[in-house]
């Protein structure tokens, strides 16, 4: 009973996950979960399949296996019907709209919603990120790589999202940007509730700020566990995290 | 000067048409980098659906209103069930359906309608305008055109639905990340572009006369006004159909005659794909990354 109540149902369970491209196998099987209101990082190199694992997610690949976000399949369902259920994509590359401006940006992250959330919506993401306000009628293109994270994140959280998918948003950036943008994503974890899974090669960095870790190795998961014990594994510190 | 001005301003006129079937093919243009040759014809079918309306006893108004529903329906469809099934096939294979379709319009039309030039009503009728330089059609032609250009562009704009659009067709993946739903988009889009193309036939019917192959000069001015505007810029696109309809007017009237026009217009395409591919108006989108 007390074991129920400090892991309430996770908000989203992955079992038997496979993926991949054409005959290309990429995700061979895994199983992870990501807690209500937490944050979970999946750590891994470079083609470990971790940009796969969120593609996956939102039906972006073809999949086998099961996905369950709030007590509801997923898997198999099409990209915009995954988002309309919730789960809010910030893909690697960003996703900005570069033609559009930074208003026209956002407000399409809220294309799904009604009408009258957008205004109170719109002003909880320029208190994450005020710069955005600074920028609105502003070409997206033009946008600093770290502004268009930013916009790339408030446009997510428009979604008013159960679930936050966010893949490398450190790539490329300035450490000090990386920093603000860590610190503003603990704040949307903490301050709105919002579950969040990080996709990180930076694994100092996103050990920091999440609660639990997994660590994929060529389409399999072969550690997990809560963010503290991960950074004192052995095998992963001389790996991963370089000391 | 008197016929000069006239000149000027039944280029207007036409050029209005020109820039309502430019529009239609950037429409599709922007979201799938396809030229919809079959534009023209799909417009030219409409203006058949029109007439028999107007014909059965159908008020003017009433037959516009039901052809342009009937047009974006069709050119719904056809985008749903024969290009859904296209995506992601080589450029070729969209261009040999947009020539099938082409043809099956141009055919149909034939055959239902047959090949004799029909004279269709305006609903602009009465003495010329303006001290008896326009006449009242293409000033009502005009007017629709600016009307339909109008609320094009307040839709695209200002609503939602029509930046959902652009946005679709900028960059479809993101756009379902974003819980849009791109492929009904696309069928949006064609549908909006047969409804523009049929008020084009419907508009220049009566000057032309309908048959079956009305439209391909029509297309074909269009498709040079879309270039020099700018293929990627729907702005740009409908500059180019008024300003092509005007040099198409002035030049047949004082430079080539009215036999070589049509020539012009491919000389057009040619100047501007080798001086100046992206048109005018061809916006380069920055971007830093």
């Amino acid at each position: 009973m007390l074991e129920m109540l400090l892991n309430p149902a996770p908000i989203l369970d992955v079992a038997g996950l496979h993926a991949g491209y054409g005959e290309v196998q990429v995700l061979h099987g895994i199983d992870f979960t990501v807690g209500l209101a937490g944050i979970t990082a999946l750590l891994g190199a470079n083609g470990a399949g971790k940009t796969t694992t969120l593609r996956a997610l939102s039906g972006m690949v073809r999949t086998s296996g099961s996905i369950t976000l709030d007590g509801e399949r997923i898997d198999g369902l099409a990209t915009e019907d995954i988002a309309r259920r919730g789960v809010a994509h910030v893909p690697d590359g960003r996703g900005t709209l570069m033609e559009l401006t930074v208003e026209e940006n956002l407000r399409l992250g809220a294309y799904t919603r009604s009408r009258s959330e957008l205004a109170p919506d719109m002003a909880r993401v320029f208190g994450h990120f005020p710069r955005l306000k600074q920028r609105l009628r502003q070409q997206a293109g033009t946008l600093s790589g770290g502004e268009q994270q930013m916009l790339a994140i408030g446009r997510a959280l428009l979604l008013r999202p159960k679930l936050l998918l966010l893949d490398e948003p450190s790539f490329g950036l300035a450490p000090l940007i990386v920093r603000e943008i860590f610190e503003i994503m603990r704040r949307v974890n903490e301050d709105d509730r919002v579950s969040i899974l990080l996709v990180e090669q930076n694994a100092s960095l996103a050990l920091d700020v999440a609660d639990r870790a997994f660590l994929l190795e060529t389409g399999r998961i072969v550690t997990a566990g809560p963010a503290a014990e991960l950074r004192q594994d052995e095998s992963i510190r001389r790996s991963y995290l370089g000391y | 000067m008197d016929e000069f001005l006239h000149q000027v301003l039944s280029g207007i006129a036409s050029g209005g048409i020109y820039a309502s079937v430019a529009l239609a093919l950037v429409m599709i243009f922007q979201a799938t980098h396809h030229v919809n040759f079959a534009q023209g014809e799909m417009a030219m079918f409409s203006t058949y659906i029109a007439l028999a309306l107007i014909q059965a006893g159908v008020p003017y108004w009433g037959a516009f209103a039901i052809t342009v529903t009937a047009s974006m329906v069709i050119g719904a469809v056809i985008q749903r069930v024969l290009l859904t099934p296209m995506a992601g096939s080589p450029v070729l294979a969209s261009v040999g359906v947009f020539i099938g379709l082409l043809l099956i319009f141009n055919s149909v039309a034939g055959w239902l309608f047959g090949y004799t030039l029909k004279q269709f009503p305006s609903p602009f009728e009465g003495p010329p305008v303006l001290g008896g330089f326009v006449t009242r059609h293409d000033l009502g032609s005009t007017a629709v055109t600016l009307v339909v250009l109008a609320g094009v562009y307040v839709f695209f704009r200002f609503t939602n639905l029509g930046l959902a659009m652009r946005a679709a067709a900028y960059n479809p993946v993101s756009s379902r990340l974003m819980g849009i739903r791109v492929g009904f988009m696309l069928s949006l889009g064609w549908g909006l572009a047969a409804g523009i193309g049929a008020v084009a036939g419907m508009m220049i019917a009566p000057v032309v006369f309908l048959d079956p192959n009305m439209m391909s000069g029509v297309l074909l001015y269009a498709f040079a006004g879309a270039l020099l505007g700018g293929i990627a810029n729907p702005l740009g696109a409908v500059f180019g159909g008024f300003a092509i309809g005007i040099i198409e007017n002035l030049a047949g009237a004082y430079i080539v005659g009215s036999e070589l026009k049509l020539t012009l217009a491919l000389v057009i395409i040619v100047v501007v794909l080798t001086v100046r591919p992206a048109g005018l108006f061809g916006r380069v989108v920055v971007s830093r990354v």
